[in-house]
């Protein structure tokens, strides 16, 4: 009897695994089979689920369209420049907070976390207000500056977790060979963390590549992908807001493909 | 060169003092050993000597250098660390070749060193892994071929063979020995497994709350444990302790523990005046299976088989005992035996301050021992 329930066990567990990943799929299937289409493919009834034939047609009209090549170089401006400041000063407190028991540790630790409590609603009127006076506004650096805001907290929440989970004594092994501080943590905690690293950086990335909100309202003229998409929702055909939807999505499936190696792997083994 | 001296170290936790005020000296090229109970201060005071806790009073000196200010790297010292501390993303090469890589050593001197380093530990057909890939007593060798790679002028032990099995940790405390004879470190080494210390230490340091109870060699330690806990905390079983009084008359002291009485010859004038504990080695104790003057009626508890020897459980009066007999007598549970305490073998405790009491005699057991070259 053992043996038919593992199998039967096992058979329900791939079935589970389908239906999700059929969940996840199916609408990035569809959209990118829709962005490949002829105009007159979009708009068929009832869809085709196996696309006749990959035309450029749509993305080419999308890409032409007033805006779109900018607001996608925007969007990656603010992606990069909210990676790389989230980063620099979010690895170094996150092992700050891991390594370090210091007074108002924990506190901190609530106020990080508090910091996603408040609707961005909420604070929307005065952020656009002091952005207009302090002459920010309508800026790729004003719209990064709102996602570090939004993705910073998390970050150091997420790289102290990583930072924890390296045994501190691997450092203090590298100080007593010839390390200060600095190079331990340079040598030994950094290229162990750089896993958990890599992936709060795909999380900042997407969560800065999809930003819609502080985008739109802190833009006007230059506007991230995004923003730009919301803007002409109304007055667009599908086809672009089809085109649009895959920019959105495709560039977090290819960061994610490429760098998933790092996301799965510790030294020399795959998790499980 | 490098002599150890610690003078009136001390380093708090909070509230709780961690080492509370030690002064050790260790010579050149010695083998300390730490020895004590977890929570005992021992791997704080090393980690002290390593430059990893900061001292918060008392100094630290290595060879003639005042340590007590100095960064780790500064010390001149390697260490060998409880969880091995293998750097998981290095080849076995390249952990062995860290601390000269830091030292910045010609890559030739590297590799001669990591080289010559592998082979004392057997771990030369490993240099290309990872160390996910060995196990755990071949990580242990990575570790301390780490260590003397660099042929730092002192080695810092931390428990380096607990995490072994038995069998293993006890191939590798031999071999571990010979190494570190062949080396030219001064060595202190922390464990709580006393027959560890015992075999290996040229001198042990006992740690009890903070504080370093007693320091000898083996054999003094093991003897003349100068107060209680020592003698209950080292040796397997841990040292018989008997309430006693003891009256003499000039030349004849008589002995009454609660299960019987025996005289000795000699004058008992150092123990007047104290509430007395009788301290006994399990082996110092002789059966005999009939009456006679100076022996003490017990009753047999249970009876162990240890395949060198036998070890009994006996009543007497109001105490317990541990005797360990030879392998071939093997009393019955329930059957009367009568123990020889052997007067040159007990070590008297002061009940209330359990401390030893000394009498004298303690001197013998070490001369005793016979030392072939």
């Amino acid at each position: 009897m053992a043996l038919p329930r593992i199998g039967i066990g096992r058979a329900l567990a791939y079935v589970a695994a389908l239906a999700v990943s059929a969940f996840v799929l199916a609408p990035i299937y569809l959209i990118t089979i829709a962005a490949f289409s002829s105009f007159d493919a979009v708009y068929e009834y009832p869809k085709n689920l196996i696309p006749k034939e990959a035309t450029t047609e749509t993305m080419r009209v999308f890409l032409d369209s007033e805006g779109v090549t900018d607001s996608l170089r925007r969007s990656a401006y603010v992606a990069a420049i909210t990676i790389v400041v989230c980063l620099a000063i979010g690895t170094p407190a996150g092992y700050a907070l891991a390594r370090f028991s210091f007074r108002a540790a924990n506190p901190f630790q609530l106020a990080l976390v508090s910091t996603r409590a408040f609707p961005l609603i909420i604070i929307a009127i005065p952020l656009a207000v002091t952005y207009l006076r302090v002459g920010i506004d309508d800026t790729v650096y004003g719209v990064a500056m709102a996602h570090i805001a939004f993705t910073l907290p998390l970050t150091v929440l997420v790289t102290a977790s990583v930072f924890a989970g390296i045994s501190y004594e691997l450092e203090e092994a590298a100080m007593t060979l010839g390390c200060n501080r600095l190079s331990a943590f340079r040598r030994i905690a950094l290229p162990l963390a750089f896993p958990g690293v890599a992936a709060s950086a795909i999380f900042i990335f997407v969560t800065s590549w999809n930003e819609v909100f502080a985008a739109a309202i802190l833009t006007f003229r230059n506007r991230t992908l995004p923003a730009q998409l919301l803007a002409a929702l109304d007055t667009s055909p599908l086809t672009y807001r089809l085109a649009g939807g895959f920019f959105l999505l495709a560039p977090a499936l290819v960061v994610i493909f490429f760098i998933r190696k790092y996301l799965l792997t510790t030294w020399g083994r795959v998790a499980r | 060169m490098a002599d150890i001296r610690f003078e009136g170290v001390r380093k708090n936790f909070g509230k709780f003092a961690a080492v509370d005020g030690v002064d050790l000296e260790v010579k050149d090229r010695e083998f300390v050993v730490l020895l004590g109970p977890s929570g005992c201060g021992k791997t704080t005071l090393l980690r002290c000597l390593a430059g990893l806790e900061r001292v918060d009073d008392g100094r630290v000196f290595i060879g003639d250098r005042d340590a007590t200010d100095l960064a780790p790297r500064s010390r001149r010292i390697a260490m060998v660390f409880q969880s091995y501390a293998v750097f998981p993303h290095m080849k076995v090469y390249d952990n062995i070749a860290f601390g000269l890589r830091m030292q910045k050593e010609s890559k030739a001197v590297i590799g001669e060193r990591v080289r010559s380093s592998a082979e004392l530990l057997h771990i030369e057909d490993f240099l290309a892994r990872y160390s996910s890939h060995l196990s755990g007593g071949q990580r242990q060798r990575v570790a301390v071929a780490r260590a003397i790679a660099t042929k730092a002028d002192v080695l810092l032990m931390d428990e380096p063979l607990s995490n072994l099995d038995a069998l293993l940790r006890l191939e590798m405390r031999a071999e571990l020995k010979t190494l570190l004879q062949s080396l030219d470190a001064t060595t202190i080494y922390v464990t709580h497994d006393q027959i560890e210390a015992l075999s290996m230490g040229d001198r042990i340091a006992v740690m009890n709350k903070g504080r370093i109870v007693q320091l000898g060699n083996p054999l003094e330690v093991y003897d003349n444990p100068a107060d209680t806990f020592v003698g209950g905390f080292i040796g397997t079983p841990p040292m018989n302790f008997l309430e006693a009084q003891v009256s003499s008359d000039g030349t004849t002291s008589t002995v009454e523990v609660s299960g019987g009485s025996f005289t000795f010859e000699s004058d008992a004038a150092a123990l007047a005046g104290h509430n007395l504990l009788l301290g006994i080695r399990a082996e110092a104790i002789g059966v005999e299976t009939a009456a006679a003057d100076g022996l003490v009626r017990a009753k047999v508890v249970v009876l162990e088989p240890l395949g060198s020897h036998n070890l009994l459980t006996v009543r007497c009066g109001e105490d317990t005992l541990k005797v360990s007999i030879s392998a071939e007598l093997f009393p019955l549970v329930d059957a009367d035996v009568w123990l020889r305490l052997e007067p040159a073998r007990i070590r008297w405790m002061d009940r209330d301050t359990g401390m030893a009491i000394p009498t004298g005699a303690e001197r013998l057991a070490t001369e005793a021992a016979v030392v072939i070259s």
